[in-house]
């Protein structure tokens, strides 16, 4: 089975993944580490974004 | 005067850091949480926990190895190659069978496989992490 997804699946399951180890790892209290996940998600994606405009705006 | 002194030595000295006691636990959750991505938590019943790590690494992996993405061999060459490597490594139980089947060998055909790549890396890096914390579980450092 192969599959292609584009950039931004990728980005996005990436982030994900990443957040989900990261919230359970880094943090003890149940609570914080839902917090802790949802802010790298954030992060990771708001990032991805913010990225995508600066090349946007760099290529004009 | 003497005991003066001492005291003074005394009291600069930093504290040591206690030894952790050699558990079983904190021997084995490691070693499993390495060979299967989230089961170091699972013995240590912090259920919910070790089925998220679980899904979030082996789907990582999976969706690596079904972008094309390449599997790294032990090597001495490129040091890219060596780190690519040691990311793989990380994912334990997944690379040995990996590498079993002969997956993960195609050559990059297009630009999502190089993710594919970058996925089976990263996948093994977290669970480096997530075997990091099972052994501070073992050792009491978390709850």
């Amino acid at each position: 089975m192969t599959m292609q997804l584009t950039h931004f699946s990728a980005a996005v399951l990436f982030a994900l993944f990443a957040s989900v180890v990261f919230g359970i790892t880094q943090r003890s209290d149940t609570r914080e580490m839902v917090r802790y996940g949802v802010y790298c998600f954030a992060m990771f994606v708001g990032g991805v974004i913010v990225a995508g405009w600066v090349m946007w705006i760099l290529r004009r | 005067m003497a005991n003066s002194t001492t005291e003074k030595t005394k009291a600069v000295e930093p504290p040591k850091a206690e030894a952790q006691p050699l558990t079983t636990m904190s021997v084995m959750a490691p070693a499993i949480a390495w060979l299967i991505p989230g089961a170091g938590h699972l013995i240590q019943k912090r259920w919910g926990r070790g089925i998220l790590l679980l899904v979030s690494i082996v789907a990582m992996f999976l969706i690596g190895l079904a972008s094309q993405g390449r599997i790294y061999k032990p090597n001495g060459g490129d040091i890219l190659d060596i780190l690519g490597f040691v990311g793989d490594i990380g994912a334990g139980g997944l690379y040995i069978v990996t590498r079993a089947m002969d997956w993960g060998q195609g050559a990059i055909a297009h630009a999502t496989a190089d993710y594919g790549t970058k996925f089976l890396i990263v996948a093994g890096l977290l669970n480096f992490i997530a075997v990091a914390d099972a052994y501070h579980i073992a050792i009491g450092k978390k709850p």
